[in-house]
């Protein structure tokens, strides 16, 4: 199909014309005070304990593990929850991958046949301890962000290594690594509605279930 | 359009409306100060997030262009309106290219605001709300009276019924749970099958050219992931300069609008990514009088709002008589600043009058827009644009008798004297035309007959 503008081009000389003279008067600010918490003051350890706190209090199930557990932690959760078949993105570690349920890689999954899987395993890119949130950027190990949405259940392996502790740094560390015009989603619980009458309700269109499974670091 | 005070007195009957306000707006009240309680930096990210808009606003023209150009980069299309007609118009001929007779949508003021749905209608095209509230109100043909929670004046029983009537034949239970079930197996194949989604933002990153939804229920990821094409409509002054700016409203937005520490799900884009979401993106860029708004030196403020909403459950008018009351999708102390100076003030010229300056909305802005002093500075407008004779009479005389002190002993006694004949019980409660509508709402202690000099002069001579 033909692309481009839909509209005359005077649209937008028009807007820009308009916003140039109603700005003329306008001050800016020398600079923007950045005087809120940039860094964190935490312990490594304190971190990770903050965020599987602030994670649970958003109803995600969390669970501590040894890297060397992720699968049978994963084979466990599917176990539970009935979940029979699994979808990976391709570049899932392979230790990670459970036994005892059906692996579907997802190497260009249609929307519906996504729709016929019970959950999802991914790794994150980054966690967020005070707000207990995990950010995911489509990596390898992450997948499309659909993968992570259609199935009912989400499986997320968070490494202590990749929790800063503020909004702010986890901006930052997405930018510094290049990642800023990736797809990113943020994921803070499984997805909610407090719609009708203000009472909470987990899940409504995205996963009502979420799982995170912390890895200890090696020492 | 109907006045506020008209509206305004037909929603204060509806006992139903007022209680679940009641209930919602002290609820959400209480949870955003607990959560921003537990900031130690709460006023410096209010500063900084204040300084962030009043850069975007000054440098607009610039942070526009740039913007523009990071999107068409990224493999995005930009398009601009200048008003309503032209950003439905996007929408529409984006749908009609796709053959697509439905588009999903994620609940958006913006789209609200221009009519988007109704636009798309005149083309046959269906626009499907996917957003718990708006869905509700869509079967319904009802409209948002909260920015956050829009059918907070419906209760679980009426939302069973509407349900049974409409998209869940036989449901017996009002349980949220198995209503918002019933929600989502609706919904779930209309997203799987989409062809186009739209969708407003939260913000638009001018370094990256990237596009932020915030949201809650997963409805936004799928409008904005699942369909092939998405046209997202972004108002001019939703930019952030910088990436790292999010770093500092994702922490005001989320605890000022629902008393989070984060919503569940942010989602941000740019352009196109091969393989993954959709693979033709249409951001259109729209004024619909927002230049208007920016060229006020006092009123452009109100282009800061990030529609948190904090400032409708604080205000003591918006939680009494609810959204609906404001004639606008705009509503709440808000709306009060921002509809009057987007249409232009002579279409709503009682809403900056729908308060009672008391100030909380400005001390839970999160970008501190200064809506008391926009509200005084609309409220002059408004009087040199309707003409305000009474009023202007009335502040004449005033400023008359506070001239000299023979005045005012003038102007009390010739008060205690007019307004005897209406004084019952030592109060005023019904004045005589012009006064009448004045005291309709207010009761007013009877004047003295003697006033306190008079009486001093006699007591010290």
């Amino acid at each position: 199909m033909a692309q481009g503008a839909l509209l005359s081009p005077d649209a937008r000389a028009d807007v820009l014309r308009r916003v140039a003279s109603a700005a003329a008067g306008a001050h800016a600010p020398l600079s923007v005070p950045r005087g809120y918490r940039r860094h964190g003051a935490l312990q490594p350890e304190e971190r990770g304990e903050l965020f599987c706190r602030r994670a649970g209090e958003y109803r995600a199930d969390v669970r501590r593990v040894h890297a060397r557990e992720v699968a049978a932690a994963c084979a466990e959760i599917c176990a539970a929850s009935g979940v029979r078949r699994l979808v990976v993105p391709q570049g899932l570690p392979t230790a990670w991958r459970p036994s005892g349920v059906e692996l579907v890689v997802d190497e260009g999954l249609s929307a519906h046949e996504l729709d016929a899987t019970d959950g999802a395993l991914t790794g994150c890119t980054l966690a967020i301890a005070e707000t207990g949130t995990i950010i995911l950027t489509a990596g390898p190990a992450e997948g499309r962000r659909a993968i992570s949405l259609v199935p009912d259940l989400h499986v997320c392996v968070v490494s202590e290594g990749q929790i800063v502790e503020l909004v702010p740094e986890a901006f930052t560390a997405l930018a510094d690594r290049g990642l800023a015009r990736r797809p990113i989603t943020l994921i803070s619980g499984p997805s909610a509605t407090s719609d009708i009458e203000l009472s909470r309700v987990e899940g409504v269109h995205g996963p009502r279930n979420l799982f995170v499974l912390v890895l200890r670091e090696v020492s | 359009m109907t006045t506020f005070p008209e509206a305004a007195r037909r929603e204060l009957a509806n006992d139903q409306l007022r209680t679940n306000l009641r209930n919602a707006t002290e609820t959400i009240r209480a949870k955003r100060g607990r959560a921003v309680a537990e900031l130690p930096d709460w006023e410096a990210l209010r500063d900084a997030a204040k300084a962030i808009k009043e850069d975007v606003l000054a440098n607009l023209g610039p942070y526009l262009e740039r913007f523009e150009e990071e999107v068409t980069a990224a493999g995005g299309h930009v398009h601009w309106a200048r008003d309503a007609a032209e950003a439905n118009a996007v929408v529409v001929e984006v749908a009609r290219r796709h053959d697509a007779t439905e588009v999903v949508k994620v609940k958006s003021l913006t789209t609200d605001e221009i009519g988007l749905n109704d636009a798309l209608a005149a083309a046959g095209i269906h626009a499907l709300e996917t957003d718990f509230a708006e869905l509700i109100l869509q079967l319904d043909g009802d409209w948002p009276s909260h920015i956050l929670v829009p059918a907070i004046h419906r209760n679980r029983t009426e939302i069973r019924d509407l349900f049974a009537r409409t998209i869940a034949p036989g449901i017996t239970s009002d349980d949220p749970r198995d209503l918002a079930e019933a929600s989502r197996a609706y919904l779930r194949e209309r997203f799987l099958a989409a062809r186009v989604g739209v969708s407003g933002a939260n913000f638009g990153i001018v370094e990256t050219g990237s596009v932020c939804v915030v949201e809650s229920e997963g409805n936004g990821r799928m409008c904005t992931t699942l369909p092939p094409v998405l046209v997202t409509i972004l108002g001019i002054e939703k930019l952030l300069p910088r990436f790292a700016d999010l770093g500092v409203l994702l922490q005001v937005l989320p605890r000022s609008s629902t008393g989070e520490r984060m919503n569940p799900y942010t989602s941000l884009w740019t352009g196109v990514t091969a393989g993954d979401g959709p693979q033709e993106l249409h951001v259109v860029l729209l004024d619909n009088g927002r230049t208007r708004v920016l060229a006020d030196e006092v009123g452009r403020q109100a282009l800061h709002c990030i529609r948190c909403s904090a400032c409708l459950n604080v205000c003591p008018v918006y939680s009494r008589t609810g959204g609906h009351a404001y004639g606008s999708v705009y509503p709440g102390p808000i709306g009060a600043i921002l509809t009057p100076q987007l249409h232009g003030i002579e279409h709503a010229a009682s809403l900056p009058f729908a308060s009672s300056l008391c100030g909380a909305c400005y001390e839970v802005c999160p970008v501190k827009i200064d809506i008391p002093r926009v509200l005084v500075h609309l409220r002059a407008k408004a009087v040199e644009a309707t003409g305000g004779a009474g009023e202007r009479a009335a502040m004449e005389t005033a400023a008359w008798a506070f001239e000299s002190p023979r005045h005012l002993s003038i102007a009390q006694r010739a008060g205690a004297l007019l307004t005897r004949p209406f004084a019952r019980g030592g109060s005023l409660h019904r004045l005589p035309p012009p006064l009448r509508a004045w005291s309709r709402t207010r009761d007013l202690k009877a004047p003295a007959t003697r006033s306190f000099r008079r009486w001093w002069r006699k007591e010290r001579s």
